[in-house]
């Protein structure tokens, strides 16, 4: 009983870590249907960034602020300088900028900071807390909680305010967007902007648990990109349950089956899901208008 | 346009003719992942090598001459590294070849090595580079068997002979895993719990609870590289497993101790080279001054970066090859090798080096220390 809870407690922290990062896809996919390879180093920037805030004598919410206002502005850089020029470019190409951004923000981050490995202090200590006889560590339940509080501003960001469904609206269609008012060029930079915060606030939350380096992007964001594409690609109710389910699924098969078969076991799962869920769990249908 | 920058090209390539002194240089080599995923590894590297090219020639270089250093970056890539090896052969002409920072950087550079016949020595560990000998490739890294074998002889010593064995999937952890169990057999420890982990993942607790559960268990051996095995201690210590935990060399530096948090360290054991207890050892130790000279000249010259198990590895390659180069008759690569095969009792930071026709490894097991983490810092296990 005890060993299930522990596979569950950390199934939920792993599952909540993936969700973080599947989060932060939605909003650009949502304005541009771009999927942005380059979140996984928005990640990563925030926790590179608060560690050396931190390093430099700066209070942890501070150097977090910092980060994510910083991470914020190279969202919104990307955006203007490498996406907005290449406007009238399929979103493949686009995707592909989005690669090649993330090879440039490893590449000058390893330049700018530093090549080591390094983990934030947890937020309220170190010791388990002993649940039925599993253990949980503080830190886990910030990360979950990030992950609740980001699903639910990005719920209400989308179905309750004029400017996330002017979001929606832009990835719909842009010229009629644009015919009914909507400033495109702002949603675009907005979501760029938002999209990185996010991240950055994910990199925050999980740096104390998986500690951060330059490189640690590529395998977070591949992560992500599977739990948003299982839960359903654009709908913030799908990138939460998609990387808790993802990591569950890992916790249970290294827990029940074998832990060398963890990641197949997953990935395989994720197959039969979009082979009958093709846009994924809670993907929206395509409606096509003739 | 075109024809004044040819101009100006043919003009400059006069110009460096003419300032190139008559005087015969040493080209020695180096191909080292000093950016990329092992850049953490490689970047010690090229600075201990550009550091020691430097010493050398403030020394009077190699018999009167200077030695000149080609030094290319591979970014962890074997195709590049393969690429660079050759431009260092063939259009460098360089007399022998330094660094493979990673396993399959060095299985590249020791092709192009062996196919040219021109002296390399690997700074990467696994025991494929010179096993079987390869007549020019040499290396200077302990070999995870050897890890191994140093560990179970620490286990058995404290009566410990059920273990659990968990590893990362990465090329290290898959590599010193299947050394382990090749070596557990014939060493009397019995492997009882085979548990894997992605070298990223976040989280261990369902890996190690069931290593716990095992009947028996007695102790717990994590072969990993990187950030992996950190978590695997913070994981252990939050699940509050008593049995004693080695850890690999993979993971011997203090950045290690910070990412576990010192307290979750405590206790944990694994083999180390000398470099990271310097001050800890012994007056008489013959590698006590090697390595707090090169302790004190690396943070001096890295800017108080600290110095790296990785760094010791380039140190000791350049030391053999430093002295090679000085003994050996002529530049020509079969003398050089003929001479690095001759180095007998170098004193490095890794260990002693002894090398033959038959051994291009030239270390025993003393070259390693068990080493235990007390207090947030080393100590020396009797």
């Amino acid at each position: 009983m005890s060993d299930l809870l522990q596979f569950l407690v950390s199934g939920v922290t792993v599952g909540a870590v993936y969700a973080l990062v599947a989060l932060g896809f939605t909003i650009i996919y949502n304005a541009s249907d771009v999927v942005n390879f380059a979140q996984g180093e928005f990640v990563m920037l925030g926790g590179m960034i608060s560690v050396a805030g931190v390093a430099a004598g700066l209070p942890l919410p501070l150097a977090a602020l910092i980060a994510i206002a910083l991470t914020a502005a190279i969202g919104v850089a990307l955006n203007t300088f490498a996406i907005e020029p290449a406007r009238g470019a399929p979103v493949v190409s686009l995707i592909i900028i989005t690669i090649g951004a993330s090879i440039f923000i490893r590449g000058v981050t390893q330049i700018v900071l530093d090549k080591g490995t390094h983990r934030l202090p947890s937020f309220s200590g170190d010791d388990p807390i002993h649940v039925l006889g599993a253990t949980v560590l503080p830190q886990s339940l910030w990360v979950v909680a990030g992950a609740v509080a980001i699903f639910v501003a990005l719920w209400l960001f989308f179905t309750r305010t004029l400017t996330g469904r002017a979001v929606l609206a832009t990835s719909n269609n842009r010229l009629a967007a644009q015919l009914v008012g909507i400033n495109t060029r702002f949603v675009m930079t907005l979501s760029f902007a938002l999209s990185a915060a996010i991240g950055a606030l994910a990199g925050v939350l999980i740096t104390p648990i998986l500690p951060t380096s330059f490189e640690i992007g590529i395998s977070l964001a591949l992560k992500g990109f599977a739990a948003a594409m299982l839960g359903g690609m654009g709908n913030p109710k799908g990138a939460l349950a998609g990387g808790l389910l993802l990591g569950l699924m890992e916790a249970l098969t290294a827990g029940y089956i074998s832990s060398h078969y963890k990641d197949a076991v997953a990935f395989f799962v994720i197959l039969a899901v979009l082979f009958a869920f093709p846009r994924g769990l809670y993907g929206s249908n395509p409606v096509e208008r003739v | 346009m075109k024809r004044i920058v040819t101009g100006a090209f043919a003009l400059a390539l006069v110009a460096t003719a003419a300032a190139t002194p008559a005087l015969a240089e040493i080209k020695i080599g180096a191909v080292v992942s000093e950016t990329g995923p092992a850049s953490s590894l490689g970047d010690p590297e090229a600075k201990t090598i550009r550091m020691m090219v430097e010493e050398l020639n403030a020394k009077g270089g190699i018999k009167g001459e200077k030695a000149k250093l080609v030094l290319y970056d591979d970014g962890g890539d074997p195709s590049k590294a393969k690429t660079f090896a050759t431009r260092l052969v063939e259009d460098d002409g360089v007399v022998a070849m330094v660094g493979g920072t990673t396993t399959g950087t060095s299985l590249a550079i020791l092709a192009v090595a062996e196919e040219s016949k021109v002296p390399f020595i690997s700074l990467a560990g696994a025991i494929e580079i010179i096993d079987p000998v390869k007549p020019f490739t040499f290396k200077t890294p302990h070999t995870d068997r050897m890890a191994c074998q140093k560990i179970f002889d620490d286990m058995k010593a404290r009566g410990l002979t059920k273990i659990g064995l968990i590893s990362g999937t990465d090329g290290f952890g898959a590599s010193m895993r299947a050394q382990c169990i090749a070596v557990a057999k014939t060493s009397g420890i019995e492997i009882v719990a085979d548990e894997t982990y992605g070298p990223k993942d976040a989280d261990m607790t369902p890996q190690l609870t069931n290593i716990r559960n095992k009947s028996g268990i007695q102790a717990v051996l994590n072969t990993g590289f990187g950030q992996g095995p950190a978590t695997i201690t913070r994981n252990y210590a939050q699940l509050g497993i008593t049995l004693p935990l080695y850890q690999s060399h993979g993971v011997a530096s203090n950045a290690f101790i910070e990412l576990s948090g010192a307290k979750n360290a405590e206790g944990v054991r694994l083999p180390g080279t000398a470099l990271l207890v310097g001050e800890l050892l012994d007056p008489k130790d013959p590698q006590k001054n090697v390595v707090l000279a090169y302790k004190a000249n690396f943070e001096k010259a890295a800017g108080g970066a600290p110095v790296s198990t990785f760094g010791g590895y380039a140190h000791d390659a350049m030391r053999i090859l430093t002295e090679a180069l000085n003994k050996a008759p002529s530049a020509k690569p079969a003398a050089i090798r003929d001479a690095i095969e001759g180095t007998t009792g170098l004193v490095g930071t890794t260990g002693t080096y002894n090398y033959s026709k038959t051994d291009h490894l030239g270390l025993d097991l003393s070259a390693f220390r068990m080493l235990e983490i007390s207090n947030g810092g080393w100590k020396l296990v009797k």
